[in-house]
């Protein structure tokens, strides 16, 4: 019922949709010239495939992992274990190909712990994942002789054979062969949705019980599901590991772990391109929020709270919602509710971050005085003037977002009834 | 002998601290079926808050009023974020939760800074309680003992022989008939949350200061305690008991033994060499593997007993 409504109303044909993705790879580094944006943007094809893979686990099987950084991570190890082999002469295997290596041998991992893994399902599956990514972790720091300790394993992808002139030095060649990879892993994680396979997975997150009663084993199901999860996190593992020429034992830390659970929700993980955008704000988070100011993880476990309580489909279900009033000819008159959300929120945010700045200043630049520049302005974190200011700024903006809130409920709601009753006199027709 | 002694004093002490964790841990899954990823979290805020206030009040009430405090923040926290999340389903409430243990750790480091606190023992309670084998026994281990198995006593006591227990008892199997009953169902949730919210507190409490009070020590308790309740069984209370003292005492013995694989084949009168295959595992001591022992644990026991030591269903 609600897969219908999904993809009737807004039926762009499906060509195009992959079309104008392929060519956003293509052209991303063409406008985006800087070596900073090539190295996001590389990042950005290497998160998208990990988060897709994610997502297989969370949105597509009900699976909530603790631990996807375990195959992502080794994928990487081997990966790099491979190139220095490529590189010492012993293997002769183009570079291009050595994130596949990175994906079969998460592959080969996930087949042994997976099995243990997808005995149980719900919250003890959860906390499993969890256990096992711990015991993985610190197993990395027992063999220095794998995992390099603490300094991890370093390569070099300059080897190997040098078809047309491509030796992946540059970071241009290494994002070209990310942006294909990206593709053709994306691709082939949508048609998996459409195999019968990732069929059965839908079915056994809504109810695995039916799922047994009409015949299958819904425990196989999690089984091989696993599996293809830990085969793209593996291929996005070895990408990282050519593209950082480095793996460290943090790549299969819990922290990396939880990082792709929260990205992959806040992108959304009930619609396929969901992680897609999660993996783009992931980075930029990672990259430009983090150098921004000091308190970004705070503001990322803000964001994710309250996206966990208003909005549990990510960001992917809100474009949804809007696409579908949209659809009905409604979203015009939403407009300026909008934009008076949009301008009341950002006041909010203004003084309630001016505060958390004042008081992250305080706490880690305190040598430096207690002046602080905030957006262009000159704040002093410890002048009641300034506290009473942000304070203010965020009560006004607090007051008048809530009314804007209510009104904006209203006025939705009423569309919405509209929208059953079109639906229903459609049907009625 | 004495080493063993030891050990197994150390282990029991540590075990304890464990099951006043996933006790309260166990109590919330049982009845909210909802895993409570930030219980660690709230260990620590104990601990934290308890190294404030002990500077401002003392020790004695200290232990009291930290766990109040945990108390207040969980019930609040459940009042007020949880229950909104509990329509859309058990995923969204692990995740609040687990939004909530990153929160807490940034205001955490925040708050305190990012290096440990001198959280330390009272003067009263330091120094040795008995000398056994010439190894002294200190007075805050056996302290320790004492507050877990006091308050294991008052748990069982409160949930067995009192109203209100029955009427958590009743909440926990039957929600809809207590309910109906005209008990208040989602208050007896959001009393049970902060109660299991200051059980990590008083934990935290009590462990801060005879371990250390860092940023990081939610990580590291965090997912042992994890550990306990899947291999004790999920929401069994006694399973979680067993468990606890089982993993506390099996990683105080490891971390004592020096042996390792190599050292057993060598009295057996293997040779291993570097040379001999895998002998990145040969020479690793068990000393060594003392931190992947739990986890090591959780993976035979999902083999052999998928429902945990003590667990009656099989999720």
């Amino acid at each position: 019922m609600s897969l219908h409504q999904k993809s009737q109303p807004h039926k762009v044909s499906r060509t195009v949709v992959w079309a104008s993705f392929a060519v956003i790879l293509l052209l991303a580094p063409l406008l985006f010239t800087s070596s900073l944006s090539h190295t996001m943007l590389s990042q950005m094809g290497i998160a998208i495939i990990v988060c897709l893979s994610y997502n297989i686990l969370l949105g597509q099987g009900g699976m909530l992992s603790f631990g996807h950084a375990v195959y992502s991570g080794m994928g990487g190890f081997l990966a790099i274990h491979t190139l220095n082999l490529v590189s010492d002469g012993k293997l002769p295997l183009p570079v291009s190909l050595i994130p596949i290596v990175g994906g079969f041998s998460a592959l080969l991992i996930a087949v042994v712990l997976g099995w243990v893994t997808t005995k149980k399902s719900a919250t003890p599956f959860a906390m499993i994942t969890l256990g096992i990514g711990e015991l993985v972790w610190s197993m990395s720091l027992m063999f220095p002789e794998f995992f390099g300790g603490e300094g991890g394993i370093s390569g070099d992808r300059v080897t190997g054979s040098k078809p047309f002139g491509i030796t992946f030095g540059p970071q241009i060649q290494i994002y070209y062969l990310i942006a294909i990879y990206t593709f053709i892993c994306t691709a082939a994680m949508f048609a998996f949705t459409r195999t019968p396979l990732g069929r059965m997975l839908n079915a056994v997150r809504d109810n695995a019980e039916r799922v047994e009663f009409v015949g299958f084993d819904p425990r196989r199901v999690r089984y091989l599901s696993f599996i293809i999860a830990a085969f793209f996190a593996g291929i996005s593992g070895g990408l990282a590991a050519l593209n950082f020429e480095i793996a460290t034992s943090e790549v299969v830390s819990g922290a990396r772990s939880g990082a792709y659970l929260l990205f992959t929700f806040l992108g959304g993980g009930a619609f396929f391109f969901g992680p897609i955008i999660g993996a783009v704000l992931m980075v930029l988070a990672f990259v430009l929020l983090s150098e921004l100011t000091k308190a970004w993880l705070l503001y990322l476990g803000l964001v994710f709270l309250f996206m966990v309580m208003f909005a549990p489909g990510g960001i992917a279900s809100l474009i949804a919602m809007n696409l579908r009033v949209a659809a009905f000819g409604r979203l015009r008159e939403l407009w300026a509710n909008y934009l008076v959300l949009a301008v009341t929120s950002v006041i909010v945010l203004l003084g309630a971050a001016g505060m958390i700045e004042m008081t992250y200043h305080l706490k880690l630049n305190e040598a430096l005085g207690p002046k602080l520049v905030y957006l262009g302005m000159s704040l002093d974190a410890k002048g009641t003037s300034s506290w009473v200011g942000c304070a203010l700024v965020m009560l006004v903006g607090l007051v008048s977002f809530e009314l804007a809130r209510r009104r904006f409920i209203k006025k939705w709601s009423a569309i919405q009834e509209f929208i059953a009753t079109e639906i229903q006199r459609r049907e009625a027709m | 002998m004495e080493f063993f002694t030891i050990s197994l004093l150390n282990g029991v002490s540590y075990g304890l601290l464990l099951f006043m964790l996933s006790s309260g841990l166990t109590l919330i899954f049982s009845m909210m079926g909802v895993l409570n990823f930030a219980h660690a979290s709230f260990y620590m805020l104990g601990a934290y808050f308890a190294y404030s206030t002990t500077q401002l009040v003392g020790y004695w009430p200290a232990l009291f009023l930290a766990p109040l405090l945990v108390a207040v923040l969980g019930a609040s926290f459940e009042k007020f974020c949880l229950r909104r999340v509990h329509k859309f389903g058990h995923v969204p409430e692990l995740l609040i939760t687990f939004g909530l243990s990153f929160l807490i750790v940034e205001m955490v480091q925040l708050v305190w800074g990012t290096s440990s606190v001198d959280y330390r023992v009272p003067a009263e309670l330091s120094g040795p309680l008995f000398t056994i084998f010439g190894t002294q026994f200190p007075t805050y281990r056996g302290f320790m003992m004492l507050v877990a198995l006091s308050m294991l006593l008052s748990i069982w006591l409160l949930l067995t022989r009192t109203r209100i227990g029955l009427i958590i008892q009743a909440a926990l199997t039957h929600p809809d008939m207590a309910q109906a009953l005209g008990h208040n169902v989602p208050r007896v949730f959001m009393l049970v949350f902060g109660g299991g919210a200051a059980l990590a507190g008083l934990a935290g409490v009590i462990g801060g200061n005879a371990f250390v009070t860092e940023p990081g020590m939610a990580a590291t308790v965090g997912s042992v305690i994890f550990v306990v309740v899947v291999v004790g069984g999920m929401g069994s209370l006694s399973g979680a008991f067993v468990a606890s003292l089982l993993i506390g005492i099996i990683q105080t013995f490891a971390v004592g033994v020096d042996s390792s694989l190599m050292s057993v084949a060598s009295t057996l009168g293997l040779q291993i060499t570097p040379q001999t295959f895998g002998f990145a595992l040969w020479k690793l001591k068990i000393s060594q593997i003392a931190p992947i022992l739990p986890y090591l644990f959780l993976v035979l026991i999902l083999i052999f007993r998928p429902k945990g030591l003590l667990g009656t269903r099989e999720g």
